[in-house]
């Protein structure tokens, strides 16, 4: 069946409920483009014949290959794009440095993209207000206190405080921080915020 | 919240050359303004750049104010939570507008380019300069991954036709700030008659978004 393989990118994504990101299919896109040009080529042979011979019973096939084009060509760009606002989504959840085994999973073109949009993000950040911009990847939350509880899921090393103050982020230590210099950690799951 | 804030900044705001003198406390009530209508409404609203350049202003001025106050000062406590807040409200209000910016940049664009002379831009030249990189960045991309390998008649995608357009007929809350008269809620009908309501104000409703724009951008109402 034609557009099979294409269905089973979408597929694919859609298996991934919350977000995450699978490997890049190289394979299925690459049946999918060889599905085309197959499809293209024998609507070529048939166009040509339907004119030079005047075969119109031929038209309703080049029609449903037409049809198949179209729907293929829908659902890579669907797959690819739904996979860049994923890649998105990860800029704000993890900062500009992406774990590695996310990495894994993105295509050469994907991180080329990253970086573009990482590099359009930085310099609209840094265009608020004059001189040094705001970050506005920070401050997700509404801030309830200005300190929070937080605890260390894994080890981190030291962490310097805006007073000067170093501290170390020991593994299951815990730690009573400024919120606006734990959230990324947070976010990274470096820090667990523990609810009193 | 205007407590602190008129402490800190007040004068800032009297040799401010603007045209208009706001005190720090009307400012950040603009701001809040602007943050919930962007947060709630569905589509992109006129950019407040003016608003966003004076919150930050008055932030870097509260900072650096903070800087001279003393440790331990329960004082310092209090106004660094403030500053906490209103960043968060700034951020917000700048992270919901570039969310719609990249959810809708076809359309986003497409309304900036076919916009007049005289009408005011949505967005911000910084928030334009985004939206070009954005839509450059991403066609960039589908063409070298995909489509300049498929039948030469499939290698473009109209992208203001991939992309969804903002959903303006969403239902939204909202106050009333200026009394309405005579706001029509269902303009397709024509065998019924026009079905036409007034707004009270101060009183809340839940309406269609598309039929109170106008009233969004011009200040009248206030969505909640």
């Amino acid at each position: 069946m034609f557009c099979e393989k294409a269905v089973e990118l979408i597929r694919e994504l859609h298996r991934m409920t919350d977000g995450q990101l699978p490997a890049f299919n190289e394979d299925g896109v690459r049946q999918v483009l060889q599905e085309m040009e197959a499809l293209y080529e024998q609507n070529q042979a048939d166009v040509n014949e339907a004119k030079s011979v005047g075969r119109a019973d031929l038209i309703p096939s080049i029609k449903l290959r037409h049809c198949c084009l179209l729907r293929n060509q829908r659902c890579v760009v669907a797959y690819l794009y739904d996979r860049l606002l994923r890649i998105r989504a990860l800029r704000w959840e993890y900062g500009s440095v992406l774990p590695a085994n996310i990495r894994f999973h993105m295509s050469a073109e994907e991180v080329q993209w990253f970086g573009q949009y990482k590099k359009s993000l930085a310099s609209f950040m840094r265009s608020i207000g004059g001189e040094e911009g705001l970050d506005i990847t920070q401050d997700m939350k509404p801030p309830k206190s200005l300190y929070i509880q937080v605890r260390c899921l894994k080890d981190h090393g030291e962490f310097e405080i805006d007073d000067g103050t170093v501290i170390l982020l020991k593994k299951n230590s815990q730690h009573f921080l400024p919120r606006w210099k734990c959230e990324q950690l947070i976010r990274q799951g470096v820090l667990e915020h523990v609810m009193s | 919240m205007s407590d602190a804030l008129s402490e800190d900044g007040s004068d800032i705001n009297q040799d401010d050359s603007q045209e208009e003198v706001m005190t720090p406390a009307e400012l950040i009530a603009k701001l809040e303004e602007a943050w919930l209508n962007e947060k709630f409404s569905p589509e992109l609203l006129e950019n407040r750049s003016e608003v966003v350049e004076c919150v930050m202003e008055q932030l870097t001025h509260m900072e650096a104010n903070l800087q001279r106050v003393k440790k331990g000062d329960a004082k310092a406590g209090f106004h660094r939570m403030e500053i906490d807040r209103i960043r968060f409200v700034l951020s917000s209000y700048l992270r919901s507008r570039l969310q719609k910016i990249e959810k809708f940049f076809p359309h986003v664009l497409e309304r900036e380019k076919s916009r007049g002379e005289g009408q005011p831009s949505l967005l911000s030249p910084e928030e334009f300069a985004f939206a070009k990189e954005y839509y450059a960045n991403t066609e960039t991309y589908l063409r070298a991954v995909a489509l300049k390998r498929m039948p030469p008649n499939l290698q473009a995608v109209d992208m203001l036709k991939a992309v969804p357009e903002p959903c303006l007929d969403s239902f939204v809350f909202l106050r009333v700030k200026e009394q309405q008269e005579n706001i029509l809620i269902e303009p397709e009908t024509d065998e019924q008659r026009d079905f036409v309501v007034d707004l009270e104000e101060g009183s809340q409703h839940l309406m269609r978004y598309r039929t109170i724009a106008p009233l969004v951008s011009s200040g009248a109402v206030q969505l909640i």
